[in-house]
C-alpha cells in the first residue's frame, strides 16, 4: 500500500511539472463547455432566403411579412423568375426559397387550399431540414391564426424540393466534412511528425552537415504522404459513391485539382508546425488536438458558422478547412464549376503558399 | 594553414545559465588525427557542433579548411563527413541502403570511394541486407564510419564514436583511424577514454568547458610535475583510506590493482615511504615508480583547476 | 540444490535463455559469494544484458537453476525485486523531480516507513556532500552527482545484491573512483556488488570477475590469477584475448 502511494505521489509530480499537459487537461474543457455554451448551437439563424411572389396579395405578404419578423431567416431581394433561382442557389446567397403562386389569397378562399413551394439546399441536409422545419412551423401558425376567423378551415401546404440532393440522402451530412476533417489531421499529423522524428532520431543532424538543401528535407518529407493522401482519397470517393451513394455532380478533375490543393495546404501545415518542436508526442499532440477541434468547430460541417458569435466566424476564416469544405461542396454536391468557387480556391492557393514560406523560413538549418 | 582554428569560442545554454565551453582556443594541422579527451558535459559535443556549423558560438571565430562557421556554413557542410554521438544512421534501412542513401545525398556513389572504406565496409558486408537497427554496436560504428567517410570528406568529424562499445570493438576502431590518417584525412575525435588519447597525434584535455591542456599526449606525460609511485598491498582498500588521510600523501587514487601516489616531500620520497609503512603494516606491501599516463595527467589537471576555480570564487 | 547455496548471494546452474534457434545465454555455471564485488564483464552481444535480467527476475530463463538472494528466479521473481537494488547508466533517476522527491519515491517503493527515509536520506546526502541540494531537479545536476545519488537511492532500502550495469560511463575519472569508493562502502557493509563495466581497470577491483562470450562464461576467477593464466599483467589483455574468440558479432 506504502509503494502505491510513493508511487501515485511521484505521478502527481511528474503531472504537475508537464505545463503542456496540464494545458489540455484543464484548458480543453473550459474551452469546449465555453464553446458549446455560448458559441454553438445547431440552431439555424439568418438563414438567406428569397422569395418569388406571383401573388402579392394579403396572404402571400402577410406571409413574407412573417418570415422577416422571424429571427431565423434574412429576407433577400425578392426573386423575380424562376430560372433566377438556381443561380442564387449557386452563389450560396439564399439556402432557402419560397414561392408563391398567383392567386394564393383567391385560391385560400374558394377552395380553401394553397400550395406554395419550398425550395431548400439540401447539399446541408441537416441545415435543410430545419429550415423546412421552421417555414413549416410559420405557415402552420398563420393558418392557425386564418382558421380562428374563417368559416371553412384553411390549409397551406408547403410543398418541398430539396435542392441537390432529391433522394434525401443522409450521407451527405457528413462526407465533405469527414473528407475536409481526414486530411487536415491526418496530412498534418503524418508530416510534422515525419520531420521531428528525423530530429529526434539524431539522423537530422547528419542530413543539416551534407550539401543536401534544407528545402529538398521538406519536400522529400511531404511527397510520400501527398501521394498517399490522393490514394486515400479515392478510396474515399469510392466508398461514397459505391456503398453510400452519394452522386459526384461536378467535375472530377476539378474536385482532384482542389483536393490536392487542399492536401498541400495542410502538408504545409504539417511543417510548420515540425519547426516548433522536437519531441514526437508534442507534434503528433499539437497536430492532432491542436487541429481537430478547430477544424471540427469552426469548419462548419458540424454547426453552422453563421450563428457563431462574430469572433468564431472571423476565425473560422483563417481555417483552411472552410474554404475546401465550400469547394467540395460545390463541386462534389451541386456540380458547380470552377467560377463559383474561385475565391475559395485562391484563398487556399494563397494559404498553401504562405506556410510553405514559413516553413522554409523557419526550418532551422541549424540545431538551435 | 591548419584545417580546423578555433579561437576565444563560447557557448551557453539557457540564457548564459550553462557556460558549457569557456573560451575554448586551439588548431588541428592537416593530416591530424586530433583527440578530444574529457567526460560527459565537458563541453566535447558542443564544440563538434559548433565546427561542423549546426550550433552557432556565443562569441569567438572559427574555420575549417579556411571557411568560417557562421558566414561559409555551406561550404563547410560539402567538405567534412560527421559522426554524431548517439547511433544516427535510419534503423529500419539496410546496411546497403543506409550507405547508398548517404552515398546519394553527397552527390557520389558508394563505387567512387570505395577504396577509402574498403576496409572497414568488408567487416560489415556480409550484413549488408540487414537493417541496421538489428546490429551489434560495433558493427553500427563501423557503418556510421562508412557512411561519414563515403564522399572522401576532407575532414572527418567524430564525436565520441567508441562509447558504449566494447573494447575489441574500441581497439579496432583506432587501427581503422590510424589508416585513415594515413590516407591524409584530418581527423578530430572525442572520447571520453583516458587510455586512447595515446593514439592520437595531439590532444586536447577538457573539462568543464576548459580546455586543461593542449599537446602531444608523450608531452603532457612528460611535463607530470610529480614523481609518481605505484603501489599494492594485500588490502587495497584499507591501504587507500590510510595512505589518502595521511599528511604525507598528496594525492592518492585507485588504478586497477594498484593505487597511484604522489608524496609532498619528494626529496625525501625513500624515507617517506618507509615512514608509511611503518606507519600502517600493510600486509604483502609493494611499491614501484612509474611513468604517469594521460588518466594521470588528467587528474592532476583537474585538482589544479578546482583550486584554481575555487580561489577565484 | 544442497544447502550450500543458501550462504551464496547467487548461484547460476546450466542457466539457459534461449530465443527461438538463438542461445542468448547457453548454459552459464557460477556463483557469487556474499559481500563479494563481482565483475561481470563480456563483449556487446555477449549475452551479459540477458543474463542480468535473468537475475534480476526480469525474465524467466528457458532452462537452468538459478537463485538470487536465497530466492528462486522461476517461481520467486517478485521476492528477488524486493530484495535487490538496481542502477544503470541509462536510467538513474527521474529527471524532473527533485533530489528528495526521488529519495522518497524509492524509498517508498522498497517499503521503507517514512522516518526510515529521512533518516537514512539525511546520511546519504551528507556522505556523498550534496545536503545542499537535497531540493534542486536531478536534470539540472552534473552527471558525476547523479550517478552517485543514484547508486546511494540503489542501495538505500538496503538490498542483499545491488546490480549495477556500466554504471560510471562517460564519467570523469575523479568521480569514478569516488563511485568506487562508494561500492567499496557498500561491500564493506555486506551488500553483494553485482557490477558490468566496460573500464578494464575497474575490473580489477573486483574480488573476482567472469567474462561472457558468445553466452558462455568462457573465464571465471580473480583478476590476479586470470592474469596469470592468460600471460599478461594486464586485464585489457585477458579480455582481447578472450573475446577475439567470439564468433558472434
Amino acid at each position: 500500500m506504502k509503494q502505491l502511494l510513493a508511487f501515485i505521489r511521484k505521478e502527481f509530480y511528474h503531472v504537475f511539472r508537464d505545463k503542456r499537459t496540464l494545458l489540455i487537461l484543464f484548458g480543453l474543457p473550459v474551452v469546449q463547455i465555453l464553446l458549446f455554451g455560448f458559441a454553438l448551437s445547431s440552431e439555424v439563424k439568418n438563414i438567406g432566403i428569397a422569395v418569388l411572389d406571383n401573388s402579392h396579395d394579403v396572404t402571400s405578404e402577410e406571409i413574407v411579412r412573417r418570415i422577416k419578423t422571424s429571427s431565423y431567416f434574412l429576407v433577400k431581394d425578392p426573386v423575380l423568375n424562376y430560372a433566377e433561382i438556381e443561380n442564387r442557389f449557386k452563389t450560396g446567397e439564399i439556402k432557402c426559397a419560397l414561392l408563391f403562386p398567383s392567386h394564393l389569397a383567391e385560391d385560400l378562399g374558394r377552395s380553401g387550399k394553397a400550395q406554395v413551394q419550398v425550395i431548400t439546399d439540401a447539399s446541408d441536409p441537416n441545415n435543410a431540414t430545419i429550415a423546412v422545419s421552421y417555414i413549416t412551423a410559420i405557415l402552420a401558425n398563420y393558418q392557425q391564426q386564418l382558421n380562428h376567423t374563417a368559416s371553412i378551415p384553411y390549409q397551406i401546404i408547403p410543398q418541398v424540393r430539396q435542392l441537390y440532393n432529391e433522394e434525401q440522402n443522409g450521407s451527405l451530412n457528413f462526407i465533405p466534412g469527414v473528407i475536409a476533417l481526414i486530411f487536415m489531421i491526418v496530412c498534418t499529423a503524418l508530416t510534422s511528425v515525419s520531420v521531428v522524428r528525423e530530429k529526434e532520431l539524431g539522423t537530422m543532424e547528419i542530413l543539416l552537415v551534407s550539401p543536401f538543401k534544407p528545402l529538398m528535407v521538406l519536400v522529400a518529407k511531404a511527397v510520400p504522404y501527398l501521394a498517399l493522401s490522393i490514394v486515400n482519397f479515392i478510396i474515399i470517393l469510392v466508398l461514397s459513391v459505391f456503398l453510400l451513394k452519394v452522386e459526384i455532380r461536378g467535375s472530377l478533375l476539378l474536385l482532384f485539382a482542389e483536393s490536392i490543393l487542399f492536401i498541400i495546404t495542410c502538408l504545409s501545415l504539417g511543417l510548420v508546425i515540425s519547426n516548433q518542436t522536437n519531441s514526437q508526442k508534442t507534434a503528433m499532440l499539437i497536430s492532432m488536438m491542436g487541429m481537430m477541434l478547430p477544424t471540427m468547430l469552426l469548419t462548419g460541417f458540424m454547426f453552422p458558422l453563421e450563428n457563431m458569435p462574430w469572433i468564431f466566424q472571423a476565425l473560422s476564416h483563417v481555417i483552411p478547412s472552410r474554404y475546401y469544405y465550400i469547394i467540395i461542396k460545390a463541386v462534389m454536391l451541386k456540380g458547380l464549376g470552377f467560377s463559383y468557387v474561385w475565391k475559395e480556391t485562391l484563398i487556399l492557393a494563397g494559404m498553401a503558399v504562405f506556410l510553405l514560406i514559413v516553413s522554409l523560413k523557419r526550418f532551422k538549418v541549424t540545431l538551435a | 594553414m591548419s584545417d580546423v582554428v578555433l579561437q576565444n569560442i563560447v557557448k551557453t545554454y539557457n540564457n548564459g545559465h550553462v557556460k558549457a565551453v569557456n573560451d575554448v582556443s586551439f588548431s588541428v594541422e592537416h593530416g591530424e588525427l586530433f583527440g578530444l579527451i574529457g567526460p560527459d558535459g565537458a563541453g566535447k559535443t558542443s564544440i563538434f557542433r559548433m565546427l561542423t556549423t549546426l550550433l552557432p558560438p556565443d562569441s569567438g571565430v572559427a574555420s575549417v579548411m579556411g571557411f568560417d562557421i557562421t558566414k561559409d556554413y555551406w561550404e563547410i557542410r560539402q567538405r567534412v563527413g560527421y559522426m554524431p554521438g548517439k547511433f544516427s544512421l535510419y534503423q529500419d534501412l539496410t546496411v546497403e541502403e543506409n550507405l547508398t542513401f548517404f552515398a546519394t545525398v553527397f552527390k557520389t556513389t558508394i563505387q567512387e570511394n570505395y577504396d577509402l572504406i574498403k576496409d572497414i565496409y568488408e567487416q560489415i558486408k556480409p550484413f549488408s541486407k540487414r537493417p541496421a537497427g538489428k546490429l551489434s554496436g560495433g558493427m553500427k560504428q563501423k557503418l556510421a564510419l562508412c557512411c561519414a567517410l563515403i564522399h572522401k570528406p576532407e575532414v572527418l568529424f567524430l564525436d565520441e564514436p567508441t562509447t558504449g562499445v566494447d573494447v575489441v570493438s574500441r581497439k579496432e576502431f583506432w587501427e581503422m583511424l590510424k589508416r585513415l590518417k594515413a590516407q591524409g584525412i584530418t581527423i578530430l575525435v572525442s572520447t571520453p577514454y583516458m587510455d586512447e588519447a595515446s593514439m592520437c597525434d595531439r590532444i586536447a584535455l577538457i573539462q568543464k568547458g576548459n580546455i586543461m591542456s593542449i599537446d602531444t599526449p608523450q608531452n603532457i606525460i612528460d611535463s607530470f610535475p610529480f614523481q609518481l609511485y605505484a603501489t599494492k598491498a594485500k588490502n587495497i582498500y584499507r591501504l587507500l583510506t590510510d595512505f589518502r588521510s595521511d599528511n604525507a600523501v598528496n594525492s592518492c587514487y585507485a588504478f586497477g590493482e594498484f593505487l597511484h601516489l604522489t608524496l609532498h616531500d619528494e626529496q625525501r620520497g625513500e624515507s617517506v615511504i618507509q615512514e608509511l609503512v611503518a606507519k600502517y603494516k600493510p600486509e604483502d606491501f609493494e611499491i614501484k615508480r612509474i611513468a604517469p599516463t594521460i588518466e594521470d595527467s588528467f587528474i592532476r589537471l583537474m585538482k589544479e583547476n578546482e583550486t584554481v576555480g575555487e580561489a577565484h570564487g | 540444490m544442497d544447502n550450500t547455496f543458501k550462504d551464496k548471494a547467487i548461484v547460476c546452474k546450466s542457466l539457459t535463455k534461449q530465443f527461438g534457434d538463438f542461445k542468448a545465454v547457453d548454459q552459464i555455471t557460477f556463483d557469487v559469494e556474499q559481500g563479494e564485488i563481482f565483475g561481470f564483464l563480456g563483449a556487446n552481444g555477449a549475452g551479459k544484458t540477458t543474463a542480468m535480467r535473468i537475475l534480476c527476475g526480469l525474465s524467466h530463463p528457458t532452462s537452468g537453476e538459478a537463485t538470487v538472494a536465497g530466492y528462486n528466479v522461476y517461481k520467486e521473481a517478485e521476492k528477488i525485486k524486493a530484495n535487490i537494488g538496481y542502477m544503470s547508466q541509462k536510467f538513474s533517476l527521474y529527471e524532473n523531480l527533485t533530489v528528495y522527491e526521488n529519495i522518497e519515491f524509492y524509498g517508498g517503493v522498497y517499503g521503507l516507513s517514512r522516518p526510515e527515509i529521512k533518516q537514512r536520506s539525511e546520511a546519504m546526502l551528507n556522505r556523498l556532500g550534496l545536503a545542499a541540494e537535497a531540493k534542486k531537479m536531478v536534470g539540472e545536476l552534473p552527471l558525476g552527482w547523479k550517478q552517485k545519488l543514484a547508486f546511494s537511492v540503489a542501495v538505500l532500502h538496503r538490498p542483499k545484491i545491488v546490480f549495477l550495469d556500466e554504471p560510471t560511463g562517460g564519467v570523469d575519472p575523479i568521480t569514478r573512483r569516488q563511485f568506487w569508493d562508494l561500492i567499496y562502502e557498500a561491500a564493506a557493509d555486506g551488500i553483494t556488488v553485482f557490477v558490468t563495466t566496460h573500464y578494464m581497470d575497474e575490473a580489477e577491483y573486483c574480488k573476482r570477475i567472469s567474462v561472457m562470450v558468445d553466452g558462455r562464461v568462457e573465464a571465471l576467477d580473480s583478476p590476479g590469477n586470470l592474469k596469470k593464466q592468460f600471460n599478461t599483467d594486464s586485464m585489457d589483455e585477458v579480455f582481447l584475448q578472450l573475446a577475439r574468440r567470439a564468433k558472434r558479432s
